[in-house]
């Protein structure tokens, strides 16, 4: 009985502490404030952070850990995760390079070896996504060991494919010119990367709440069991969003190679945190059925100005991990007590 | 008077400003059987979780045994000898039965550690198991259990609580029907020795065949405090209603068109599932399916929508053979499945009405299923089909199914099947569970579908609905057909005989 009466409640009026606390916990805004409020806090002993520099160096930060946090963010919902997202990187982009690079690459001095690479790297994440998602849904192992397991199995196939390929073992450097303006080069001023952000980011956005398959992925998150009811393909949509998370992580492969000029087998090993942690920070629920790109990117922004401040402010790296880890458990803790609220209301 | 157990007087309790209860008053007398009657949405749900401790009440009191009460929660009604049965069962379906039972409260072992004393256990469980005429092994793990008899493991823990007073709410919507004859003598065994009970159903008969007085509940109110012997289901009715309804079906033409077949099945099998099913389901029909729980008829249904593989046998739809092991394949034919697991399977509770009414339909509504869904027309589509059906919310596109009435949630389910223009409708136990004005609406959705020539499959554990409903019935047991009634032979008698054949 209670819950009918719930549709007949009505906001407005006064709002006690707590409805307001509630509100904030549950707006779209909340992470972003909370940037505002940090660079604000950090300002006074750091005040470098608000400057041209640093702020372009947030910004392009923010763009590869934006690309894979939405493919990352399409799995969350439907209530799968990926932790292979930064192994993808890995060996995508180690493979890419051994095409291209001036040391003995497979197609080095070819002017189409560039493409070839951007095509192979994509095509890699395309299948371990395949891969993953077809554990997941076809074999119905749980995504959680799917994705552990293929995480350090892509990781340890990056390092042996490096070691194949190169006397030293540690990186495949000697990247083209072509390929390497991909992670800071541009047009008119604004960098290919950003541009691939935004696209990416507004086609997520359109994917979610304008498409068959938005709404398909919204009613496998929250209940999967009606959706299938619902003739809804529960399985193609699961393995589709572990294929765009493979897409994703192979782009931001891209970027951070291009920027590092060198494949190297252990990228991305640091940023999966980030990549989880800024998702759920944004508002993108464990649980399945809720995220929002805004939110992610609000995510993405604030756990990238924190790292930046604290970095500024000369903390440790270990330091920087231990105030990022509870930065994400406390996302986390958000992410509870909005369930909760939702279930009550 | 001396012997009034529980006695509620002036309960008032708000949600969030809206008066959900106005000055509830009853008594439940010693030993008696208290009917607890309303539409969802009446206030029966609060009125007992105020008295089980669940919510708070803003004013009134509650007495037990003559002393005023305060449970501040379900562990302090459960002290004070208040048990409370839901309708969806507590029970850790992994533990075994005697762990069901004592598991706050277990027999331990003398001495400083706290360790369970199992012989105790083992005693005490096969003692409340006695109380209740269950014969189970007290080790036996609940998920082994049919649902009849988890009910009566409920029972048990009540008992070994020294409850004084008992509440079921809705305690036979999952039970077949030997199971609901049980659970009744168990209630009136418990009458006879003095315990009290409120009971919360929308069977009215069984109301008037267990309870000695009923209380009706309409808007937060009591519209009526009497003993059983003093109403009638169609007084109580229109009790409920605030109207009477004279005729609980609504009135239909008959629309078969016997020489043609919508949904056709030959032989169809499953091995432990059903056996040999056959029969042809003719546009315009209404065909039932009754038989008890387990008797393969939920089963069939999802078989026949693609949800479950079947071994032999045929199934076609329009002349059309339907492959196997798809619900969309199932769809795409023109088949619509309601499923008895309303809030499991039938919805998205999170979702919104809009976006549960058009989830089946969307890919009609768009070219491919990563092509642009036109927002204003979805919705539109959605608000449409919902005023069809009656869906009675705030909006349609921020209200959340889950703050729904039953009645209405059915009808969010009845309504995202229908945009899919059926030609075959499979309902299954289409009214359970919710009030009587809702499944008055329900049955004239029926009545419509069929007038459209659609078909319609319905399966019901009322039999009364199905004589209502149906043109033909088909009663199943033990997954085979056990014979077809068709409207003149339905006779409440010879549809029970076929479904207790064995």
């Amino acid at each position: 009985m209670s819950n009918s009466t719930a549709d007949t409640r009505v906001g407005g009026g006064g709002l006690r502490p707590l409805q307001i606390l509630q509100r904030a916990i549950s707006s779209g805004y909340l992470v972003f404030a909370l940037t505002i409020l940090y660079v604000l806090a950090v300002w006074p002993f750091v005040p470098e952070i608000l400057s041209r520099t640093n702020l372009v160096a947030i910004l392009l930060q923010v763009i590869p850990l934006f690309i894979a946090a939405m493919g990352l963010m399409l799995v969350l919902m439907v209530a799968q995760i990926d932790l292979s997202a930064t192994s993808i990187m890995a060996l995508s982009c180690v493979v890419g390079a051994s095409i291209i690079t001036a040391q003995g690459g497979y197609m080095a001095g070819s002017p189409m070896a560039t493409i070839v690479a951007i095509v192979v790297i994509l095509a890699i994440g395309i299948a371990f996504g395949l891969l993953n998602g077809f554990c997941t849904a076809y074999m119905e192992m749980p995504s959680f060991l799917v994705t552990l397991t293929t995480m350090m199995f892509f990781s340890g196939a990056a390092i042996w494919y490096t070691a194949l390929h190169t006397a030293s073992g540690s990186s495949i450097g000697s990247l083209p010119g072509s390929f390497v303006q991909l992670g800071y080069g541009g047009i008119f001023g604004i960098p290919y990367a950003g541009i691939a952000a935004v696209l990416i980011g507004l086609g997520t956005h359109f994917l979610l709440t304008g498409t068959v398959f938005g709404r398909w992925i919204v009613a496998v998150g929250f209940n999967p069991r009606a959706a299938l009811v619902s003739g809804i393909p529960v399985r193609r949509v699961i393995v589709w969003t572990f294929v765009i998370s493979g897409i994703c992580s192979a782009i931001a492969g891209i970027i951070y190679t291009a920027r590092l000029e060198a494949g190297m087998p252990i990228l991305g090993q640091r940023i999966l945190l980030d990549i989880i942690g800024a998702t759920v920070i944004g508002g993108v629920s464990l649980f399945g059925g809720t995220g929002r790109v805004l939110g992610v990117f609000f995510g993405v922004l604030f756990l990238s100005v924190v790292d930046n401040g604290l970095q500024l402010m000369g903390l440790s790296l270990s330091s920087v991990f231990a105030i990022k880890g509870s930065v994400i458990l406390f996302a986390a803790l958000l992410d509870v007590l909005r369930h909760k609220m939702v279930a009550r209301s | 008077m001396s012997d009034v157990l529980l006695s509620v007087r002036n309960l008032n309790k708000g949600f969030f400003g809206v008066q959900v209860l106005k000055d509830v008053s009853f008594d439940v007398q010693k030993g008696h059987v208290l009917g607890l009657l309303g539409e969802n949405g009446s206030g029966k749900s609060t009125t007992m979780n105020l008295v089980g401790g669940i919510l708070q009440r803003d004013s009134g009191t509650i007495e037990l045994a003559g002393a005023g009460i305060a449970p501040q929660n379900a562990r302090d009604a459960q002290a004070l000898g208040i048990a409370f049965i839901h309708q969806e069962l507590s029970l850790f379906q992994n533990l075994s039965v005697e762990e069901n039972i004592f598991l706050d409260h277990f027999p331990l072992r003398a001495g400083p550690l706290p360790l369970i004393d199992r012989r105790a256990l083992r005693r005490k469980a096969t003692e409340a198991l006695a109380l209740v005429g269950l014969e189970t092994a007290p080790s036996t793990p609940v998920s082994r259990l049919p649902q009849g008899e988890r009910q009566l493991v409920e029972i048990a823990k009540a008992l070994t609580r020294e409850a004084k007073l008992i509440i079921f709410d809705e305690p036979t919507t999952s039970l077949t029907a030997p199971e609901s004859k049980r659970l009744f003598e168990i209630i009136e065994r418990l009458r006879s020795q003095g315990m009290s009970i409120i009971y919360i159903s929308h069977i009215l008969g069984d109301v008037m065949r267990l309870c000695d007085d009923i209380v009706v509940l309409r808007d937060g109110q009591v519209i009526a405090t009497e003993p059983v012997a003093q109403t009638s289901i169609e007084r109580i009715v229109s009790q409920m209603v605030g109207r009477s309804i004279d005729n609980l079906f609504p009135e239909r033409d008959k629309h078969c068109d016997a020489s043609r077949s919508a949904l056709s099945l030959r032989g169809v099998s499953q091995p432990g599932i059903v056996r040999d099913i056959s029969f042809d389901l003719h546009p315009g029909e209404v065909l039932g399916i009754s038989g008890l729980m387990g008797s393969g008829r939920s089963e069939l249904a999802r078989i026949i929508f693609g949800l479950d593989p079947y071994a032999a046998g045929e199934i076609s739809v329009n002349g059309r053979r339907l492959r196997a092991g798809s619900p969309r394949t199932a769809m795409d034919a023109g088949i619509a499945f309601l499923t008895e697991d309303r809030r499991g399977e039938g919805l998205v509770m999170e979702a919104s009405i809009a976006e549960n009414i058009l989830l089946p339909s969307l890919p009609k509504q768009a070219s491919g299923f990563m092509s642009y869904l036109k927002p204003a027309h979805v919705t539109a589509l959605a608000r449409e089909m919902s005023e069809k059906v009656h869906v009675r919310a705030a909006s349609i596109d921020r209200t959340a199914v889950r703050a729904l009435s039953g009645g209405n949630q059915q009808k969010v389910v009845i309504g995202k099947w229908l945009l899919t223009a059926p030609q075959v409708f499979i309902l299954d136990e289409p009214t359970r569970g919710i009030d009587v004005g809702a499944k008055y609406e329900v049955y004239k959705i029926i009545n419509q579908l069929v007038a459209n020539g659609a078909a319609v499959l319905m399966i019901s554990s009322e039999i009364e609905e199905l004589i209502g409903m149906a043109d033909r019935i088909m009663v199943m047991s033990r997954g085979e057909p056990r014979g077809f009634f068709d409207r003149e032979n339905f006779d409440r008698e010879a549809l029970m005989r076929a479904a207790l054949w064995d």
